[in-house]
């Protein structure tokens, strides 16, 4: 075929082989991060799986995980957003230094994370204390922890992918709407909003899918009761000890809901294209 | 005679970092002021300091009331911005109903004077649809209708027909004509297209590196240009000298001294302009009438309308636009020596 034929150049014009020094740790690579997923779908007891999936711990693991990654959504992004908008529109003395400490927890371990919530909200922690003192209630090992140690590590995915996308808007629209007669919270609420809403929704997206597989942060700061603050990944971690049966099957149905996200997204991306 | 009360009373001051612009003008109700100049002007930075986008000192009173510490959102000022704007999220009937809405007007009024709106502008049939499925003509109606909803008492227009294809332009030139008399309130405009200045304006403020070097009328500006940027745009040999009676002592490229006669008399230091069709050329030294005569230097001959433009030079630098006939029988080449002539009465002079 005529490389001229081609409308997009790219590709086209350098032909020959692929150096050999490239393409065999490109397929080692790819093996790599694919194999494991076959293994799972391998081991996978497939005539017991309804079973397995419908029993009463899996139920619970499942249901509580679904729950706490959504309310840990919902609180990112109503803390989140409002942080972005602070980030992308406002100049404030330090403004880069607040940026970067909400970027720690994306770099900082998990189970660090965890520690430093058991040292603010535990029962002798920095605010915690007064928190037991005032209402009787702590957040440590509750579901209400679940879905603060989610939190803490999955809103900087949000606030990061926000702040992209209020960065990466025309301006010019919020203008444009304060000519208007818009204030600053119309022109918010009327017109940065909706026009960054896909960048929010891909934020979301990112932000649940983490809180979903939170471990280290969840098992530090909330423990591991069945039923109350066991998520799915702290099941699989468990049943692997006892029978790994039982973790192939929650492994797996964290893997479907991770296609799914894959999925959502990418008609998302497709979509902003 | 009375003059027409002053709508808007500017007087702004810009700092950009390394570049300042600093304009004055007044616009009188139902006028239109358009900003005329090249890129980087300074024209857009005026506009949007008239908005109130950027901080400006000074002073602009709109009915007799200082806005310039008022904030954008509550300046009675309406902007169409060069590329509309228009809010891809709404349809067009709720882009239009954006501002009334801000205002406080109850939604159900707020869509029947947009839909009024959009019905004069001849745009009513895509209220329901997103302003990207419109053509540039259709969405420049829709953003008009959009910064009138608002009733402002000072129109914004910012390169109106920049995002326009040429066969729209005119059009939407002789829409916006109508529309801008009809407007009661004081228009200003930025372009850089002489055409949209001598159609649109009522006057014309020409704006060179942040500083107004010309205003006046339309016909004015364009008959007696003051800078070399005018006198391009308008298609106008400008020259500056020094007048005694009806002798101008232009300094000549060169240092030289060229005397060109005029018809009226003056005294001091004047430009002279002259249009590129009142330039005649002979092969032999022309006799009689009083004229102006130089023997110049063919640089270039180009085709220009349905005119051949001939750009000569030598004691003075001049454009003259003849019929492709004319240039047959001249058969000019370039680096040819030619006559050029001028009438006394066809040369514009006047004070610097």
């Amino acid at each position: 075929m005529p490389a001229s034929s081609s409308p997009k150049p790219a590709g086209a014009p350098l032909t020959g082989r692929v150096p050999r020094l490239l393409l065999v740790p490109a397929l080692l690579g790819f093996g790599f991060l694919v194999l494991p997923l076959f293994g799972l779908l391998a081991r996978t007891p497939w005539s017991t799986l309804g079973a397995q999936l419908f029993s009463t711990g899996v139920r619970d693991a499942l249901l509580l995980s679904l729950a706490t990654a959504s309310a840990a959504t919902v609180v990112s992004l109503v803390l989140g957003v409002p942080l972005a908008w602070l980030l992308a529109r406002t100049e404030f003395p330090g403004r880069s230094l607040v940026r970067a400490l909400v970027t720690v927890p994306l770099v900082l371990p998990p189970v660090v994370g965890g520690v430093a919530l058991l040292m603010v909200w535990g029962r002798n922690g920095l605010l915690g204390r007064y928190a037991a003192e005032w209402t009787g209630y702590g957040l440590p090992f509750t579901p209400a922890g679940v879905v603060a140690a989610q939190v803490f590590v999955a809103m900087p995915f949000l606030v990061m992918s926000v702040e992209g996308a209020l960065r990466g808007m025309d301006r010019r629209y919020e203008e444009a709407a304060a000519t208007l007669g818009a204030n600053r919270w119309t022109v918010f609420r009327r017109v940065t909003l909706p026009m960054v809403a896909p960048g929010i929704l891909a934020g979301a997206v990112l932000c649940w899918s983490r809180a979903l597989g939170e471990f280290g942060a969840t098992i530090m700061f909330a423990g591991n009761y069945p039923g109350r603050t066991q998520t799915m990944p702290l099941a699989v971690y468990l049943e692997m000890q006892r029978s790994p049966e039982a973790a192939v099957v929650l492994s797996l149905v964290l893997l479907a809901v991770s296609v799914l996200i894959l999925v959502v997204l990418r008609d998302h991306w497709l979509g902003a294209r | 005679m009375t003059a027409p009360v002053p709508v808007v009373d500017a007087h702004l001051v810009v700092h950009h970092p390394g570049f300042t612009v600093e304009t004055r003008f007044q616009v009188a109700s139902g006028h239109v002021l358009a900003l005329l100049g090249p890129n980087g002007a300074g024209k857009s930075t005026v506009l949007r300091a008239l908005a109130g986008l950027l901080p400006a000192q000074g002073h602009l009173r709109v009915d007799g009331v200082d806005l310039l510490s008022v904030p954008a959102e509550r300046r009675p000022v309406g902007f169409v911005f060069q590329d509309f704007l228009l809010f891809p999220h709404l349809t067009v009937v709720e882009n239009v109903a954006f501002g009334p809405r801000c205002q406080g007007m109850p939604a159900r009024q707020a869509r029947r004077l947009a839909l009024d709106l959009l019905t004069d502008m001849g745009v009513a049939e895509y209220a329901r649809a997103r302003p990207r499925t419109l053509s540039g003509g259709q969405q420049q109606r829709v953003a008009l209708a959009r910064a009138l909803a608002t009733r402002p008492r000072l129109l914004l227009l910012d390169e109106p027909m920049a995002a326009l294809d040429a066969d729209t332009r005119m059009s939407v030139r002789a829409m916006l004509r109508c529309r801008l008399t009809a407007f009661s309130g004081a228009t200003v405009l930025v372009t850089h297209d002489p055409l949209d200045a001598m159609v649109l304006a009522d006057r014309v403020l020409v704006l060179e590196d942040g500083v107004s070097v010309q205003e006046g009328t339309p016909g004015d500006v364009a008959r007696r240009p003051r800078t070399d940027y005018v006198a391009r745009l308008v298609g106008v040999n400008l020259y500056r000298g020094r007048a005694a009676g009806t002798r101008v002592q232009l300094a000549g490229p060169h240092g030289s001294a060229v005397a060109l006669t005029v018809a009226s008399p003056h005294d001091g230091e004047v430009f002279a302009a002259f249009p590129p069709h009142a330039v005649a050329l002979y092969r032999e030294r022309p006799h009689g009438s009083p004229r102006n005569t130089w023997l110049l230097t063919v640089d270039g001959v180009e085709r220009f309308g349905p005119h051949v433009r001939v750009r000569l030079s030598g004691a003075v630098e001049v454009n003259a636009d003849i019929t492709a006939a004319a240039l047959a029988d001249l058969s000019l080449r370039p680096g040819d020596r030619v006559w050029a002539a001028v009438k006394a009465t066809e040369v514009e002079c006047y004070p610097v």
